[in-house]
């Protein structure tokens, strides 16, 4: 076969592995069909690598195979991490998608030079910046999702000017090497500074905002792909680039309308700072609380129960004992549904995989909006580890921080219980005036144990857990 | 201005444009899978990386594409690995295992 033949083969292996990307997420569109995706994307992922193998201009395949190798070795326990660890899998993840895109833009760069053209010199400094940035951004936050590093934001003063000055700096580097591409150090420093400021981007963002975050570098990670596209010029690149980097928009998107904030704030306000202040005006006043056995007899004579759980659900590793609860209480004909919010987790949609795992079914998983308009007919609204997102100041107080953020309306429930450790203000410091109201009952501990005592108090003392 | 450009740039607008209209109807429950899976997909970087480290045009670009052979396959295969994982665990009612 002649060289040009073999290449349009290629060509067109490589068109119908992006067709089958395209069907991957298509069928992501309902649970029934979505493993159907899976195989899709892996069958046109498997075409498209095989393909590459004839391509005519690989001379040597040592090392090919080699990259493959540690690829898998390290891929495998990424792909089999727990389910509460997704979050921080997925962070790296991005990092390594930008890793790849950064070392394969620097690589074209020395490549090249000195024939690289104005416009050329463009492309691959623009993709070598947001390859760098999102590479080290990603490390940051899947540091702070592990927990590696501190979730508070660390912030200090100027820092926007600060951080925005780097990121100027690498962007007059790479005016001065479009103009003069093999300008010594130039390229590298460029490198280097943009790999600092990623670092400078996320370490100020607070664990709350990791989901929109975790969506934005997910955006990130996608238009540099897109971007190594264009430098190299292959069309598969810049598809999946594009699909990658829409749907990191669409999420971020939603992430940030689920909790009434702009971009710019995510990314430059240092949510978390600004309730301190707020905290000190504590004023006395009751709440009443509950026993396991008092919240089980309340359960048990309950119709309709709408569980909202949050990510202090998953901290105490309450999952399996909800689903106990869940099974329990369906035996006995009570209605049971869970209310996710968009922010439940620390990543978007990742609640849902938290109940999957424990065996509880998806059509028993309801979103905000809906969970909202049941709200008036449920008897009993119960919260787990979730506290801004059913705080009703978002919706009354307009000093609250929070102020405006949607959330799940558990106040229009006939009675609301919370299991909580303590009446502590939550991971973001925000007082909840929930905890005062007539219809609450407070069910002070941990929610694994208490979830627990409750299923023990439902099934008659005989259930050992 | 090469000229592979404007075609590319087509391609981009109607690949994101697609991607907004596809992904805006999946269901927010698989948000999770979404991701994992739009990183595999995004992995088919290892195409591009496979040819620089093959092509063994210097020893930086080869160390350099072998780096990210490994990177990209790694989101790939992980990628994959996850997805189908969570999207084995979610199950309707009244289909429970015994």
């Amino acid at each position: 076969m002649t060289p040009l033949a073999t290449q349009q083969l290629i060509d067109f292996a490589y068109i119908a592995a992006i067709a089958l990307f395209i069907l991957a997420l298509r069928w992501l569109s309902s649970p029934a069909t979505a493993r159907h995706g899976v195989l899709a994307g892996e069958i046109g992922a498997a075409v498209a690598v095989v393909t590459t193998f004839f391509n005519p201009s690989l001379v040597q395949f040592r090392w090919i195979a080699v990259g493959l190798v540690v690829g898998a070795i390290i891929g495998v326990p990424l792909g089999l991490v727990p389910m509460t660890a997704v979050p921080q899998r997925t962070a790296m993840s991005h990092a390594f998608g930008a890793l790849a895109a950064a070392v394969i833009g620097i690589s074209e760069y020395y490549t090249r030079i000195p024939h690289v053209t104005r416009f050329e010199m463009t492309e691959i400094a623009l993709e070598v910046i947001i390859g760098s940035l999102s590479f080290t951004g990603s490390l940051i936050a899947a540091g702070k999702l592990q927990e590696l590093l501190p979730q508070r934001p660390i912030t200090y003063k100027g820092q926007n000017v600060v951080s925005l000055s780097v990121l100027g700096a690498a962007v007059v580097i790479a005016l001065i090497l479009i103009v003069r591409p093999t300008f010594p150090l130039l390229f590298p420093a460029m490198v280097v500074i943009s790999l600092v400021f990623g670092v400078m981007l996320v370490t100020p963002i607070g664990g709350a905002d990791m989901p929109t975050v975790i969506s934005l570098l997910n955006s990130y990670v996608g238009l540099s792909a897109a971007l190594l596209g264009f430098v190299l010029n292959a069309k598969v690149l810049v598809v999946a680039g594009a699909l990658d980097g829409s749907s990191g928009f669409i999420l971020s998107v939603i992430m940030c309308k689920a909790m009434n904030r702009s971009f710019t704030n995510v990314m430059f306000g240092a949510f978390g700072q600004l309730q301190v202040s707020a905290a000190g005006k504590q004023e006395e006043r009751t709440v009443r609380s509950a026993t396991p056995e008092e919240a089980a007899s309340i359960l048990a004579s309950a119709n309709s129960v709408v569980v909202v759980p949050g990510y202090g659900m998953a901290v105490a590793q309450a999952q399996h004992r909800v689903r106990e609860l869940f099974d329990i209480l369906t035996r006995r004909g009570v209605d049971v549904k869970f209310a996710i919010h968009p922010v439940a987790g620390r990543m978007p949609g990742h609640m849902n995989v938290l109940l999957a795992e424990a065996d509880i079914p998806y059509d028993k998983l309801i979103d905000m909006e809906n969970a909202n308009s049941e709200m008036p007919q449920t008897d009993v609204a119960l919260v787990i580890g979730a506290n801004d997102v059913t705080n009703p100041a978002a919706k009354t107080d307009q000093g609250s921080p929070i102020y405006g953020m949607p959330i799940i309306e558990v106040d229009n429930a006939r009675t609301v219980m919370v299991i909580k450790r303590s009446l502590n203000p939550g991971f973001a410091g925000i007082d909840n005036p929930l905890y005062y109201l007539d219809k609450t009952l407070m069910l002070f501990g941990d929610a694994k144990a208490f979830v627990g005592s409750i299923v023990r108090e439902l099934s008659g003392g005989g259930h050992e857990g | 201005m090469p000229a592979g450009f404007t075609t590319n740039l087509y391609v981009f607008v109607l690949a994101a444009f697609l991607g907004f209209e596809v992904i805006k109807r999946v269901s927010p429950l698989l948000h999770t899978p979404l991701m994992s899976l739009t990183n595999a997909l995004d992995a088919v970087v290892v195409v591009a990386a496979m040819i620089i480290a093959g092509r063994h045009e210097t020893r930086l670009s080869t160390v350099l594409g072998a780096l990210a052979v490994a990177a990209a396959f790694s989101n790939m295969v992980g990628g994959f690995l996850i997805t189908d994982r969570m999207l084995r665990m979610f199950k309707i009612s009244g289909r429970k295992k015994q």
